[in-house]
């Protein structure tokens, strides 16, 4: 507490860098279970969450991190939702890095990050959307930090411990910022063949650029292709294969975030999960966390719990809209 | 003339802000409303940016969205980059006005929606924090800030900067490195609010229908320039507010 968390390891290039030469980049088989692909994330891990806010939210994954119940990890998204509460509650999480935390403008501002930032529990990093992309896309890109016109000037500069540079062939002064080169990606696609080529469907977000950043990748997918597939539209596959460590076939992987086109997020479970909060406070969050993650063992009891009326209401929804 | 409340007064006053073969980076809510409403009136060839890595999207009246990112944000859009991709698109120089609200803005058009009061990392308040809105006010051509005129919004300086105005005025935002855009605009519920063009001090250009210089004064907490000649904000027509009230059947942010 109580100074820039900007750590060095966090953008140390040349660390990341071999740190992936000294890694299988296998073309073969990645298909796993949850519980499997989530006994790579360790306690203190920096963990980078992909989809945006409640869009394509890695939930499985997610879920399956509660239940293995780490501690001590960073969590990076650059618009949090409730998933980020739910770790707080659990005691999981040391510092959130994000542009934006709550779930959206009807819920207020969230109660739960509140208690836990304002008593100094944990440490709320805050970057501008552009600049914490632009640490994913400097990862991404095996560079040490980007030029960017974002941020200058405001205080954010001091609270990320964001500095400038001197553009060497103008004179003007640029913001330099720095990459991010995260622990483990949990990310969530469409669709994926059994050796982790992924491919996205509508808003991309910035799941390309996290993969490419990540140590190591995680991914679930909505539905499992044959590489036949993969081969007649490989311009849309979006993560190659060799970047993906563990990949599970999870629909409804999002659940009840939304997936575009597939399901829209189901916006009366938002107002549930609030309304008990404005009641009950961190117990029912507590309660929220028995109820979705510790008490269904599989992924498949836990969408029981909305039940397939609900589900199939949400694809509707999305059908109507794509 | 029509009864209308303060967010349509807003939503109205805001749209008329808008030109026709422009670009604007619009948030939920009101900004979107007037966008929209923006598009069916006198700028039909304007393209909206939305955060979430949304181009050119329609709204579906009845269907508004809650977030820049979600499928409703996304209806019958003309591209869907990346989020990251979106923004540099303002870098670049493509966006031409950018809409924000704000829980704290000051004199110079700072904003703060990050902390209030104590330290920053142990804060009196947490608030969301930035979203894109710190670059939208770095990046854009001209900045219009869309607000309720309250004076514990309106301060003398905010408690901390999450999206620059004009920081200290006297080209301080240059000076930073922020070599485009700036405030323009402030719309509220009382009036249209300017800038000095050298202090960069806020200043009353605009007093709309029912509300007086005195109640603009009396709900900041500052003290305000006047513009060589306030003008007399038009109320809105019958025709602004049927449109905008088909956009927002359900009165979802028009209250």
């Amino acid at each position: 507490m109580g100074g820039p968390h900007l750590k060095s390891a966090e953008y140390d290039f040349v660390a990341a860098r071999r740190r992936l030469e000294a890694k299988p980049k296998s073309a073969g088989e990645k298909l796993t279970d949850l519980e499997d692909a989530v006994s790579r994330v360790s306690d203190g891990a920096h963990v980078a969450i992909g989809g945006i806010l409640f869009s394509r939210t890695p939930m499985a994954l997610i879920r399956e991190v509660l239940r293995a119940r780490r501690r001590g990890l960073t969590l990076t998204r650059n618009l949090t939702c409730y998933e980020a509460e739910l770790f707080m509650v659990a005691g999981s999480v040391e510092r959130v890095v994000t542009a934006w935390m709550g779930i959206g403008l009807p819920w207020g501002v969230s109660k739960i990050m509140r208690h836990h930032v304002e008593s100094g529990k944990v440490a709320f990093e805050e970057w501008s959307h552009l600049a914490l992309a632009l640490r994913f896309r400097a990862a991404a890109m095996g560079l040490p930090f980007l030029p960017s016109l974002t941020m200058l000037g405001s205080d954010l500069m001091g609270v990320g411990g964001m500095k400038t540079l001197e553009d060497p062939y103008t004179g003007a002064t640029l913001a330099a910022v720095p990459a991010l080169f995260p622990d483990v990606a949990l990310l969530h696609v469409h669709r994926a063949d059994r050796f982790g080529n992924c491919q996205i469907d509508g808003y991309p977000h910035m799941d390309a650029d996290i993969a490419r950043a990540s140590s190591t990748v995680l991914v679930t997918t909505e539905e499992i292709v044959p590489e036949e597939e993969t081969r007649k539209h490989p311009d849309r596959t979006v993560i190659p294969g060799f970047a993906v460590d563990a990949l599970v076939h999870v629909p409804f992987g999002s659940y009840p975030h939304e997936c575009y086109g597939l399901y829209e997020a189901d916006v009366e479970h938002f107002d549930e999960y609030a309304k008990g909060i404005d009641a009950r406070g961190a117990d029912a969050v507590s309660d929220y966390l028995e109820r979705y993650v510790y008490a269904p063992a599989t992924f498949p009891d836990y969408l029981d719990l909305f039940g397939g009326e609900r589900l199939a209401r949400q694809v509707r929804q999305a059908r109507e809209l794509t | 003339m029509s009864e209308y409340n303060a967010q349509e007064l807003l939503a109205v006053v805001a749209a008329r802000q808008l030109r026709d073969d422009t670009t604007v980076f619009a948030g939920v809510g009101v900004p979107l409303l007037a966008a929209a409403l923006a598009k069916q009136r006198q700028a039909p060839r304007l393209t909206m940016v939305i955060e979430g890595g949304i181009i050119g999207p329609e709204i579906a009246p009845g269907r508004l969205p809650i977030s820049t990112n979600e499928m409703r944000a996304a209806f019958r859009a003309t591209m869907l980059p990346a989020i990251t991709d979106a923004f540099l698109f303002a870098q670049r120089g493509f966006v031409d006005v950018g809409f924000m609200g704000g829980a704290q803005i000051d004199q110079f058009g700072n904003i703060n929606t990050s902390v209030l009061g104590g330290d920053y990392w142990k804060p009196k308040v947490r608030l969301p924090g930035t979203g894109g809105a710190n670059d939208i006010a770095s990046l854009c051509r001209e900045i219009i800030i869309v607000t309720a005129h309250e004076k514990r919004r309106f301060v003398p300086k905010v408690d901390f900067v999450t999206s620059p105005g004009w920081l200290a005025g006297d080209g301080s935002r240059q000076r930073a490195g922020l070599l485009f855009g700036g405030v323009s605009r402030v719309v509220t519920t009382l009036g249209t609010l300017g800038f000095d063009s050298i202090t960069k001090r806020m200043r009353i250009e605009a007093v709309h229908p029912g509300a007086t210089i005195d109640a603009i004064r009396q709900n900041t907490g500052f003290d305000l320039l006047e513009a060589p000649e306030i003008a007399a904000t038009e109320p809105p027509t019958a025709d602004e507010l049927s449109m905008l009230r088909a956009l927002d059947p359900d009165r979802r942010f028009l209250g």
